[in-house]
């Protein structure tokens, strides 16, 4: 996946497209804040069953659901595996080395972890690949009354992006055409990396007088051409995240198992 | 025409603290370039940092200053009260968006402590001083709340030996990494010219 | 809503009383002293030699210059009644780089967005998008990405944009400079048609005087460092300070720039290029064959997107050959016939390629230490170093820019530059991508001046072009690429 892939998100008809970015945004963060706020199992592998029923209905098809959700699997993999080794101590200890210590209560811990960073990342991965960044601004403007000259200043600088992956190969192509393209990888990408940056904070500064130029930045009361709408769909968007949420922690209660902030 | 007597004194810059359009278009160029920077990272960081992991628990914190240095780049280029804090936001949401690992949520998360972070140091220092100390100051904040963040969501389970080296290593990597790197970094921007609509791009004048 | 209801809008007049500029932290002012009084509903073309402040002039107009935190002021410069400062949503700028004035993702945000930062009512804002888009002839959907446009199609987007607005006003810096010639006339034709219905004032400014010349009732020459050289009617100006004019950079009509005329003698076979079929990815082209002989220069010529680029650098051994082979026996000296197969520091001493965005091959901080780049990677000690350095920044006229940083340089200095920066490490094959791109008359008549000296001296030319009078200049054969294929003409006579 390119990064400049990110700022054409798949066009669908499915009604997950429509649904309004900031919605989106405010379901992964009422789980996020939910799961985040305890290590146990339960409550993560709760909210994880019901994820996964829902995640059929994201307009995504298997193909590109797991390639957009393998990095974060395996940096989920990698965290459980730190917390195998080394996590707090306590129960029957099963391997011990240096400072390498498996006992019972770091097994639990590992798939504790697993499993939480699953359930946060994954419907926040999912859901924000059919964002599109214009209505993102626009809701976040519209809705959330963000200041617009920040949020539009912001869009448009991040549109540039789209001109770095021709950019990168250009400056490349030229790095070997100077005749240094045989050695010293890393320094080149760092030249490389730091031209493109001067490349874009110009084009950046044009932007901004493009922009002023047509009249953004006055105290005129801003205007919105497209219409960014939070109704049913978009309460019932968090609504869903906010039960899985409540049904998630409240089994993990009332097993006991659930541990505020690591039983701190 | 009018004769004149070229004044060898350079013009005048009056700052306001209020952004320009151009500050926050090129504060967000800065976030979006330092989200490339971080999804290439991404993509690397674990095999890099599992060495350091595996003779010290705890020290992969040394590299994770990478994941810092929009906020510092930010403030320094821009130098307004936000500057970093934003910087830093764009280069999270943008990361996130592009798919990091974490999922959203917890990446804009850690964005927002760390800008903070970073915005508390030049915030003390009033915005006025932008020198290297302040610069390795703000990273090293920086690093002291990516410690603090990653502690609370990750590593809660883990020992206190894990967690003090995880956090020590984290201000080092913070001062160097995005202290440092930053600073060195504007230098080389001011002397291309390319910043010669802010204060920062003031080096010696023509 | 009718093309009447853009000839309603009232249009502005413009005074400038001593008026000057001067950017903060520089020590010479932009513009002093200029005094100019433009009426409503004139059209004006603003010319004048490089740094004479035109630019400035304009943005300063639109009311983009940036107040305290930019530089001070001098003097009065007025918009209609008011102070320019407060020129803004009045006054509609089109700038020169296409890239960098696409503000949203799809075609119809973009023209909304000047409307919705006035605060025009939603449904309004849509009727404006539909008028202005048909006004400049772009007949795209609303919801078409602004990615793919080709660079006349983002500049008419960007009038478009503006006009969107109702400007009493329209300011066009350099509008064309960075646009192919079928771009140039895109965007000339789209202006046309926009003037005829409506009666803004209206302030071009351009190095091309050709393109303008039958819109524009008035020709305003600026001097350096402030005041006004000529102005009046375009015929009489052009009359009195035509030669100056072109001395001074402009591309006046009737005063082409001076070049020698050359035909070569070509030499030896350097390379030859046996049923090459081109493209990143998918093939554009196939079956191209013909030999690159010394001393001699060949254009390749051709639209847009037609692969100029991609031969160009397919033929320099940086993009690999679909199909076909690139063989240069003639340079191979000890090495493979291909050059793609070349480390870079082998190439380097081979064939010299230069981009047609020179700043993408900076890779120094300083313009002496550019081209050190190449000597040192291919393992020149100092003493040579400086030794071809020496007379290459004299030649070039660089020698008092040693310690500059490439960046700070102008298009013109840049150009010489990356050209310069090839020719450290003596290649007797010189490829180049547009390298006469966006130059005023003398910067151009310089290049290829220099060029001609070069294929006296041996060295051989391949130059990717949509420049007439280049190719006019120093072609010798021309390799003219269409979408049907491709035809090889010789121009020795």
């Amino acid at each position: 996946m390119r990064p400049s892939d990110i700022l054409t998100p798949p066009v669908g008809g499915r009604v997950i497209f429509r649904i309004n970015p900031v919605a989106k945004l405010a379901a992964t963060a009422v789980l996020g804040i939910a799961l985040v706020l305890s290590i146990d199992w339960v409550s993560a592998s709760v909210a994880l069953g019901f994820e996964a029923l829902l995640f059929p209905f994201a307009g995504l098809n298997f193909r590109q659901f797991a390639r957009r959700t393998l990095p974060i699997a395996i940096a989920a993999m990698f965290a459980a595996a730190t917390i195998l080794l080394y996590g707090r101590a306590s129960g029957v200890s099963h391997w011990r080395f240096l400072l390498v210590n498996v006992t019972d209560g770091s097994i639990e811990l590992s798939i504790a972890t697993l499993l939480r960073v699953l359930a946060i990342g994954l419907p926040a991965i999912v859901l924000f690949v059919t964002v599109d960044p214009t209505d993102l601004a626009d809701g976040l403007a519209q809705v959330l009354r963000l200041p617009s000259r920040f949020v539009l200043g912001a869009l448009g600088g991040m549109r540039l992006v789209g001109l770095f992956a021709e950019d990168w190969k250009s400056l490349e192509l030229a790095r070997r055409a100077r005749g240094i393209a045989d050695r010293g990888r890393l320094r080149r990408f760092a030249g490389q990396a730091f031209a493109l940056l001067v490349l874009s904070i110009r084009r950046g500064s044009k932007l901004a007088t493009a922009m002023e130029a047509r009249g953004f930045g006055s105290p005129i009361l801003r205007s919105w051409a497209r219409q960014s709408r939070f109704g049913w769909r978009e309460w019932l968007l968090v609504a869903i995240a906010a039960s899985i949420a409540a049904v998630a922690v409240g089994v993990s209660v009332v097993t006991g198992h659930w541990n505020f902030l690591a039983g701190a | 025409m009018n004769a004149t007597t070229t004044s060898l004194r350079p013009g005048p810059r009056r700052i306001t603290t209020r952004w320009r359009v151009v500050d926050i278009v090129v504060a967000s160029v800065l976030g979006v370039a330092s989200a490339l920077v971080f999804f290439a990272w991404n993509q690397i960081y674990a095999p890099v940092t599992a060495p350091l992991e595996a003779v010290l628990p705890g020290s992969q914190a040394l590299l994770y200053g990478v994941w810092l240095f929009a906020g510092v780049l930010g403030g320094l280029v821009i130098r307004k009260p936000g500057a970093a804090l934003f910087t830093e936001l764009v280069a999270a949401i943008v990361s996130a968006l592009l798919g990091a690992q974490w999922g959203g949520f917890a990446v804009i998360e850690a964005g927002l402590v760390q800008g903070l972070g970073v915005e508390l140091i030049f915030l003390v220092f009033l915005y006025h001083r932008w020198s290297l100390t302040v610069a390795m100051l703000a990273g090293a904040t920086a690093g002291l709340a990516m410690a603090a963040n990653d502690i609370v969501g990750y590593y809660l389970a883990s020992g206190p030996a894990f967690q003090a080296i995880y956090t020590v290593s984290g201000i080092i990597s913070g001062a160097v990494i995005a202290g440092l790197g930053s600073w060195f970094i504007v230098r080389g921007l001011a002397r291309t010219g390319v910043l010669s609509r802010f204060s920062s791009g003031q080096l010696t004048p023509r | 809503m009718s093309p009447a209801s853009l000839s309603r809008v009232a249009p502005l007049s413009v005074d400038a009383r001593g008026w000057g500029w001067r950017h903060a932290g520089r020590s010479d002012w932009a513009l002093r002293g200029l005094d100019l009084r433009i009426e409503a509903g004139e059209r004006v073309l603003l010319l004048g030699a490089s740094g004479a402040g035109k630019s400035t002039l304009v943005h300063a107009l639109a009311g983009v210059l940036g107040g305290g935190e930019e530089g001070e002021s001098d003097g009065r410069l007025a918009v209609g009644e008011g102070d320019a400062s407060r020129a803004r949503g009045r006054v509609g700028l089109v700038l020169q780089d296409p890239d960098s004035q696409v503000v949203l993702a799809r075609v119809g945000d973009d023209v909304a967005f000047g409307c919705e930062n006035m605060g025009i009512p939603r449904h309004e804002i849509w009727a404006r998008v539909e008028q202005a888009l048909r006004a400049v002839g772009l007949d795209l959907p609303l919801r078409h990405p602004t990615s793919g446009l080709s660079g006349g199609q983002k500049q008419r987007l960007a009038l478009a944009g503006v006009l969107a607005m109702r400007p009493g006003l329209l300011l066009l810096d350099e509008p064309t400079a960075n646009l192919d010639p079928g771009g140039v006339i895109e965007v000339r034709d789209a202006v046309a048609r926009v003037l005829e219905v409506s009666s803004s004032t209206l302030i071009v400014v351009e190095h091309r005087v050709d393109v303008w010349w039958s819109l524009v009732d008035r020709v305003v020459v600026l001097a350096p460092g402030g005041g006004v050289l000529a102005d009046g009617a375009p015929d009489d100006v052009l009359r009195r300070e035509g030669a100056a004019l072109a001395a001074s950079g402009v591309w006046v009509p009737g005063h082409p720039p001076k070049h020698p005329d050359r035909r070569g003698r070509p030499g030896e076979t350097l390379l030859r290029n046996e049923q090459l079929s081109i493209g990143r990815g998918s093939s554009v082209q196939t079956g191209i064959e013909f030999p690159v002989r010394a001393g001699e220069c060949i254009a390749i010529t051709g639209p847009n997107g037609v692969g100029k680029t991609t031969l160009a650098l397919t033929i320099g051994g940086l993009l690999p050959a679909i199909g076909g082979r690139v063989r240069a026996d003639g340079l191979a000296a000890g090495l493979g016939a291909d050059p793609l197969r070349w480390k870079s520091r082998e190439l380097v001493t081979r064939i010299g390629s230069v981009f047609q965005d020179p700043e993408h091959q900076f890779v120094s901080g300083t313009v002496a230490g550019e081209l050190a780049v190449g000597a040192r990677a291919i393992g020149l000690d100092e003493r040579e170093t400086s030794r071809r350095i020496g007379p290459l920044l004299e030649r070039l006229r660089l020698s008092h820019l040693a310690t500059a940083n490439p960046f700070t340089l102008s298009g013109g200095e840049k150009r010489r530059l990356s050209v310069a920066t090839a020719l450290v490490t003596r290649p007797p094959l010189l490829v180049l991508d547009e390298p006469t791109f966006g130059q005023d008359s003398r910067t151009w008549a310089e290049l290829v001046a220099f060029l001609a000296e070069l294929m006296d001296a041996g060295s051989s030319l391949i130059a990717a072009t949509h420049d007439t009078e280049l190719v006019a200049a120093l072609a010798d054969t021309e390799l003219r690429m269409s979408t049907n294929g491709y035809a090889l003409e010789s121009r020795v006579h």
